[in-house]
């Protein structure tokens, strides 16, 4: 018996040995299906650690001071941002967030903790395609990745104006996922032009490619997964609703945002089809919130009628029910395309699509050494084709891993440990 | 000792705001120049006599959306930094034990709904959990009956009058006490004159446990919640709480009938 405990301790030992000797842990990801790992989240016992609480300073940025805020947006008071400090000279990261998310989503606030355990100054920033930076810092019609990083860098340089005397910076970084990366990526090239920031390092966390294909990705997974086609919407919703009422008795009043309504979802044991069309459905209501909140700021004439003054008891339901009928292609086709065809008459809906795409940054992103991405091969806003172009484009600085959907396995330790190797310029070293 | 009071009056003050700023109205207000139908107008992606379930009968809109307004500012300004307060100074132990207390006093609530439903075996588990958790639980600081497989039959007057065919009738936010409809009020406000005059208020019968009462359940009903307005970042937030609320009421009357008379 002794003996036989012996040889098994042995074999322990020679087992753990080299595993504990290299720094990252293999990588293991629970969920394979990657409409699931896109949804659930990690259980905790793979996920990484984070401290409970960061030294936090929230503040309010008002790039355009004076404009006259709709009265139906009373709530809107200038565009919030949130600074993770630490009390030493550090290098500072501006974090975007992905599409339709505000700087202080769940997710935004653990990657905040993360990067700040990793020991950088997080500055964590809305997405141009959330109503609060349409409302309070979008210059025109949000949806173009070269204009949204103009606003999004002026953000930023207002930001940093507030918090500069407060903490001691050694250099400039800039990071994003999803939307936020694509976002990041247009806003490094306009810094290499303006220079303010001087990014020293780019992470890209799992960027689309193509920002049409992904949203048209996104939005099939929606109605192709609802049993009849969206005009039997209303009654697949209550389905899911009763069933979900059934195990968690527990629908917040606030659980129609994205993030909440997969934590709520995520305590079935849902079907595929289901899964995907709420990922979809995330997507369909982050575009609706965004085209209505840009209508109303550029004085109608999509949604809403031109020239209609919405206040804070005005019904917005109508208007509601055909945002939610609205997907982003449609927006980008019946308004986005002829709004800029109107500025630049020979401009092609082709041309402006190829804006809309990684591609377009091809020879700055090649060139460049300052990138780094962090991708997944299963990734569902991805497209066949993205992968390889991915890797060729950023070659060594590209870390993609085998699974973990769209973002599921962000806070894996070993994509954490990637995050924060390519964030201080370590595996150039290796 | 003001608690009380102060909040009377200061519900009485905004519902009275309310009504006179808001008048009710609804309808868009005309900017300058000419009103030009939008590009995508409700009547070509609609078709005539589909529901939609974002369509919720709302006959006093104006009203409401105020009254959303108003419990935004009082919620943010006013009733979560005292429940913030409260949370800081409490233990969450002690805080856990103030909600189980609560809880119990509000069984009487679920035993005059669940008699007006004739489900007498939920009524005669509600006071059996009643006795053991006043007695053994130590005046319902904890809540032995669970434990022992007695689990809590949740009931209100609104469920009650749901469950006799009452239709909900025109979706209401009240103010501070958020999102309700007619019969839902109507429930709460005869739930409230039972809890009042004929279950423990009464029992009491003492003006300081009452205010006491009325400011602790205050601050720990919001201290449950973990609602934020203006959490969802959508425009049509409104929209979305209104949805919710019914969908969720209206599957709880249908879970009260499936369940029949147990």
């Amino acid at each position: 018996m002794m003996r036989y405990m012996a040889i098994t301790l042995l074999l322990w030992f020679l087992c753990l040995t080299p595993l504990a000797a290299a720094a990252p842990p293999p990588y293991f990801y629970p969920f394979v299906n990657p409409y699931e790992a896109t949804v659930m989240e990690l259980p905790k016992e793979f996920e990484v650690s984070l401290p409970k609480k960061v030294p936090l300073r929230e503040f309010v940025v008002r790039p355009f001071p004076k404009r006259d805020i709709p009265e139906v947006f009373w709530y809107e008071k200038g565009l919030d941002c949130s600074l993770a400090y630490q009390d030493h000279k550090a290098p500072l990261v501006f974090l975007v967030a992905g599409s339709g998310s505000r700087y202080d989503v769940p997710r935004m606030q653990k990657l905040q903790k993360a990067l700040y355990q990793a020991g950088f100054h997080v500055l964590s920033i809305t997405s141009p395609t959330h109503m609060d930076f349409v409302v309070n810092a979008s210059s025109g019609l949000p949806g173009i990745a070269e204009d949204d990083a103009k606003d999004l860098y002026r953000v930023m340089d207002l930001a940093w104006q507030e918090v500069r005397g407060d903490i001691a910076v050694s250099d400039f970084l800039l990071a994003g996922y999803s939307l936020g990366a694509f976002d990041a990526a247009f806003v490094a090239k306009l810094d290499e032009e303006q220079r303010h920031f001087n990014f020293k390092r780019v992470l890209l966390l799992n960027p689309p490619v193509s920002l049409y294909d992904s949203v048209q990705a996104l939005d099939r997974l929606l109605v192709d997964n609802i049993p009849g086609g969206m005009d039997n919407f209303d009654a697949w919703f209550h389905d899911i609703f009763t069933e979900t009422m059934h195990i968690t008795e527990s629908w917040e009043p606030g659980g129609l945002s994205g993030e909440s309504m997969y934590r709520t979802y995520k305590r079935l044991q849902p079907s595929e089809a289901n899964l995907a069309a709420l990922i979809g459905l995330t997507s369909r209501m982050n575009a609706a919130d965004m085209i209505f909140t840009a209508d109303v700021m550029n004085g109608g004439g999509y949604i809403v009628p031109k020239n209609v003054r919405l206040i804070s008891t005005t019904s917005l339901t109508r208007y509601a029910i055909v945002a939610y009928k609205t997907r982003f292609i449609d927006y980008f086709d019946q308004w986005l395309y002829p709004h800029y065809q109107k500025h630049s008459p020979g401009l092609t809906r082709q041309a402006l699509l190829a804006r809309q795409d990684l591609h377009y940054l091809d020879q700055y992103l090649k060139g460049s050494k300052k990138f780094g991405l962090i991708h997944n091969e299963d990734d569902v806003i991805l497209v066949p084709g993205n992968i390889g172009y991915l890797k060729e484009i950023f070659g060594d600085r590209a870390r993609i891993y085998p699974s973990g959907g769209h973002m599921g396995n962000m806070f894996h330790p070993s994509v954490v440990s990637s995050m924060v190797e390519l964030l201080s310029g370590k595996e150039v070293a290796q | 000792m003001k608690t009380r009071c102060g909040a009377t009056m200061l519900i009485a003050g905004a519902v009275l705001a309310l009504v006179l700023e808001s008048g009710c109205s609804t309808l868009p207000q005309a900017g300058p120049g000419p009103v030009e139908p939008p590009l995508r107008r409700y009547e070509d992606l609609v078709k005539p006599g589909t529901h939609n379930m974002l369509d919720v009968k709302d006959s006093v809109e104006g009203f409401n959306r105020g009254s959303y307004r108003f419990n935004y500012y009082f919620d943010e300004y006013l009733y979560r930094p005292v429940v913030r307060g409260y949370e800081i100074i409490v233990p969450n132990y002690l805080e856990d034990r103030v909600s189980s207390a609560i809880d119990n006093l509000n069984e009487i609530t679920n035993l005059t709904n669940n008699l007006f439903q004739f489900k007498f075996k939920a009524a005669g588990v509600t006071l059996g959990r009643f006795l053991i958790n006043s007695t053994v639980g130590v005046a319902g600081l904890w809540d032995p009956a669970t434990t022992w497989g007695l689990e809590r039959k949740t009931q209100d007057f609104g469920l009650t009058l749901g469950h006799y065919g009452t239709g909900d009738g025109s979706y209401l936010m009240l103010p501070v006490l958020g999102a309700s409809n007619v019969r839902d009020t109507g429930g709460f406000a005869a739930d409230t004159a039972t809890f009042v005059y004929a279950g423990p208020i009464a029992w009491a019968n003492s003006s300081t446990f009452t205010t006491a009462y009325t400011g602790v359940n205050a601050v720990d009903r919001r201290h449950r919640i973990p609602f934020r307005y203006r959490q969802t970042g959508s425009p049509f937030e409104y929209e979305l709480l209104r949805t919710l609320y019914t969908m969720k009421r209206d599957y709880d009357v249908q879970q009260g009938k499936g369940k029949g008379k147990d």
